[in-house]
């Protein structure tokens, strides 16, 4: 292992992404950050990890943290950095993903992407900069903040009783099943910082080795929101902070733990088709077929279960394969209640415009509430198929063909009263004449896959046919 | 070969056809389906699927997976959308291509999940922060919102921009009709992209300039990419008279609506004609200025108390353009909208 004396290869040589001042950081004098950037990159070079490093930032003091590393970075919104570095590290399966984020970032505002990230065991390393309180914005309260603590927005102190406890973000985290590394660490003196360099070289590594989600807090002294002299702030890190967040290693699987992959594959087409079913999709017939009106209107009703949406569908599929327009609209949300569910079925040879039948030609109604509501709707020339097995009462205000048909009886001689579409089916193919008895057992076999199942189907579209 | 489908599921069809890559979202009705097909078929194909824990996390995992140079789709409802408009302005300034779906339904709040064409100026105006655009298309069958979801993905690529398909609930839930076939994917090199070689270690995704000069720099750039949109991208259908007494407007499923309307007032001897706007931004102004004569009456009908009508006016100054909405779920009935239409065309003659 080579020792690194010099600036870290992780790091730029000049800080080209900065606007002015491009030799020295942003941060504060003592601020922690820059340690912990300057570790940081020191293990990935050593690590030699450098190309497939890439960072996110955060907003807060750690923003600019793109000045300095030598790699792919990406900003990212307040407190989004965890959900960031999924979709990258998601894309990424080899990538080494590192989050870097600060108290109000991840402990407030992002607290949920945060724990989420962990929870999923994202491949991962997250920095959290615990330094007890918003840096960027001018020394706000955080989660973080201790209990007694001054801050521009706790002028008297934290109190438990306005703005509750501090939160300890490493021991919630560690609290999961997923993450491989929790551990809190400190970057405020010699004795912090070398057990701060071996926990991030095994983050690290544990990326490398795509082991999975690893967290350390880290424990950053903020001298000028402290309002402290460095040395103060370091020692106060150990005399205070500490006590609040002890420094130590929470949870460590990674030799226990087997690598976490999620390879991402190109699909091609084929692939694709595949997958969709096209390559046993029905080629569509180019025969003609005759409809009685131009554009026909069917609207199927019952209650959820008789299969007035699944009719729907049938007939809509088997026009479609006759190469006619079709449109299938089903009725859901308040409708669904109060016993009529329904679909909607325009085909057509031209166009469809609305897909909405307002005025049905052809109303299938297997409950009573359906009949009533919709076979008013029909026009003289209409034709309304209502369930006789179900229906003993027929509205008087009907202007449309009415047919009774006692679809529930005829699908339970069938096999199974669940079937009682099918026969309905059966019986509107003739009446229409739209599909012969041929083409509508064909389909069946084509939905039907299992032999019992489709032999009920087959009784009860003769049955309807014959009805 | 076709295949009967929702719209919802046609949008993630047309997605893995354009070689999408990465789905992330979170459930909500009216547009669950789409989530759902994203997960039955993107898995198994050895594609990403990630349900996020909340829209927000959703749109940032889309933020990552574009910076990554995927292409990356994600989809909602009006509220949902609402939450994710953070982070398309967050998108639109890191200028990071994806596609986002907007199966609208009923606002404002809670609302219902019906449909509705009411987030037209959260996403055609730009609902999140800062000054910027994105391209939105509207379809307004489950055959066009097939093939704008592919053409979604090259407009993103092509410009380096979030793309919305904007439909409702009418649109999500109704079956039609796809052809789907292999289509030439216009694939385009990313360079700017964040992986793993060594040529990225350059790369940075941001939107923030802390120097104003930079920043002001950066946003004329970003509208001077919009002014090429705009001039280029912006498309309308129209169909029906060409001396038209009465023109009827509406985009997506409203269109559909106006179509059954304009063969009816045809079957009545009334000469009308539909322009049906594809995109709504770049909105397709020289197309209304070209089509509508002075003088013709302009019926603007949508599923909102009228947003959309407001850029038809802008377009039209002067113009007679009267308007027609329904909400709260409510689609128009035909008869409906031919009264309201003959109305217009009243108004106009006794005018």
């Amino acid at each position: 292992m080579a020792k690194v004396f010099e600036k870290s290869t992780a790091f730029f040589e000049t800080f080209e992404r900065k606007p002015s001042m491009q030799k020295t950081t942003h941060y504060c004098p003592g601020c922690g950050h820059g340690t912990l950037n300057k570790i940081i990159a020191d293990q990935v070079a050593e690590l030699g990890i450098q190309d497939q490093t890439i960072y996110v930032g955060p907003v807060g003091c750690g923003v600019f943290i793109y000045y300095y590393f030598a790699g792919a970075c990406a900003s990212a919104a307040h407190g989004r950095a965890s959900a960031v570095a999924t979709g990258i590290s998601r894309s990424n399966p080899d990538g080494i993903v590192v989050s870097y984020q600060g108290d109000g970032d991840l402990a407030a505002i992002g607290t949920s992407n945060a724990i989420h990230a962990a929870n999923r065991g994202e491949n991962m390393i997250v920095f959290f900069v615990n330094n007890n309180l918003y840096g960027m914005t001018g020394g706000q309260l955080a989660p973080t903040t201790l209990l007694g603590q001054k801050t521009t927005t706790s002028p008297n102190g934290r109190s438990e009783k306005n703005d509750g406890f501090p939160l300890r973000m490493a021991e919630m985290i560690g609290g999961l099943e997923a993450p491989t590394l929790v551990a809190r660490v400190g970057v405020n003196n010699p004795k912090n910082i070398r057990q701060a360099v071996k926990v991030i070289r095994r983050g690290l590594e544990i990326q490398r080795d795509k082991k999975g989600y690893a967290f350390i807090e880290v424990l950053s002294q903020c001298p000028t929101n402290w309002k402290k002299a460095p040395q103060q702030a370091c020692e106060w890190i150990d005399d205070v902070v500490c006590k609040q967040y002890p420094i130590g290693v929470i949870k460590d699987l990674a030799d226990e733990r087997a690598p976490l992959l999620r390879p991402r594959e190109k699909a091609n087409f084929a692939a694709v088709a595949k997958q969709l079913g096209l390559d046993c999709e029905v080629p569509v017939s180019s025969e003609d077929i005759s409809l009685p009106s131009e554009e026909m209107h069917f609207k199927f009703a019952g209650f959820g279960g008789q299969g007035v949406l699944s009719l729907g569908m049938m007939m809509a599929k088997l026009s479609m394969q006759r190469n006619l327009e079709v449109t299938w609209l089903p009725s859901y949300g308040p409708e669904m209640r109060g016993g009529v569910a329904n679909s909607s079925v325009v085909v057509s040879k031209n166009p469809i415009g609305s897909p909405v039948v307002a005025k049905p030609n052809v109303l299938i109604a297997l409950n009573r509430p359906s009949l009533e509501k919709f076979g008013p709707l029909v026009p003289e020339n209409g034709l309304i198929v209502y369930n006789s097995s179900l229906i003993d009462q027929v509205p008087t205000d009907l202007k449309g063909q009415v047919h009774a048909l006692p679809a529930t009886d005829l699908a339970a001689v069938a096999g199974t009263v669940k079937a009682a579409n099918v026969v309905v089916l059966g019986f509107i193919a003739r009446k229409t004449g739209m599909f012969d008895l041929a083409e509508l057992e064909k389909f069946l076999g084509e939905i039907f896959e299992k032999p019992a199942l489709l032999e009920i189907n087959l009784k009860a579209v003769r049955a309807g046919w014959t009805a | 070969m076709k295949k009967l489908v929702k719209g919802n599921e046609a949008v993630v069809i047309g997605a893995l056809v354009a070689g999408c890559d990465a789905y992330y979202g979170y459930p909500i009705t009216p547009a669950s389906e789409i989530a759902q097909a994203a997960s039955e078929y993107f898995l198994p194909l050895g594609k990403v699927f990630v349900q996020a824990e909340c829209e927000i996390g959703a749109i940032n995992m889309v933020y990552g997976s574009a910076s990554s140079g995927l292409r990356t789709l994600t989809a909602s409802s009006g509220p949902g959308i609402s939450l994710k408009m953070e982070g398309i302005s967050y998108l639109a300034g890191a200028q990071l291509p994806c596609v986002i779906v907007d199966v609208q339904r009923v606002g404002p709040g809670l609302g219902n999940i019906g449909p509705e064409q009411s987030d037209y100026f959260q996403v055609v105006k730009g609902g999140g922060h800062g000054d910027y655009r994105t391209i939105v298309l509207a379809p307004a069958s489950v055959e066009e919102t097939y093939r704008m979801t592919i053409d979604a993905f090259d407009l993103a690529d092509r410009w380096r921009t979030p793309v919305f398909l904007l439909t409702d609930a009418t649109l999500g839930q109704m079956m039609e009709p796809i052809d789907i076939c292999q289509e030439p994917i216009k694939a385009i090199d990313k360079p700017w992209a964040l992986d793993t070689t060594p040529e990225s270690n350059n790369n940075l995704v941001t939107s923030i300039y802390l120097d104003f000069d930079d920043m002001e720099a950066h946003i004329e750039s970003l509208h001077e990419k919009y002014r090429q949109i705009s001039e280029t991208e912006a498309k309308a259908e129209v169909i029906g008279a060409e001396d038209p007494e009465i023109i009827l407007t509406g985009y997506g499923i409203t269109s559909r609506l106006l179509r059954s309307t304009l063969d009816e007032l045809n079957a009545r001897g009334i000469r009308a004609a539909l322009v049906r706007p594809q995109t709504l931004w770049p909105f397709p102004a020289d197309i209304y200025r070209k089509t509508v004569k002075p003088g013709v009456p302009v019926l603007v009908v949508e599923l909102s108390r009228g947003q959309f009508v407001e850029d038809v006016r802008l377009t039209l100054p002067g113009h007679p353009v009267s308007f027609y909405g329904r909400v709260g779920g409510n689609l128009p009935e035909i008869e409906e909208l031919v009264a309201r239409a003959e109305q217009c065309l009243q108004e106009v003659s006794h005018g």
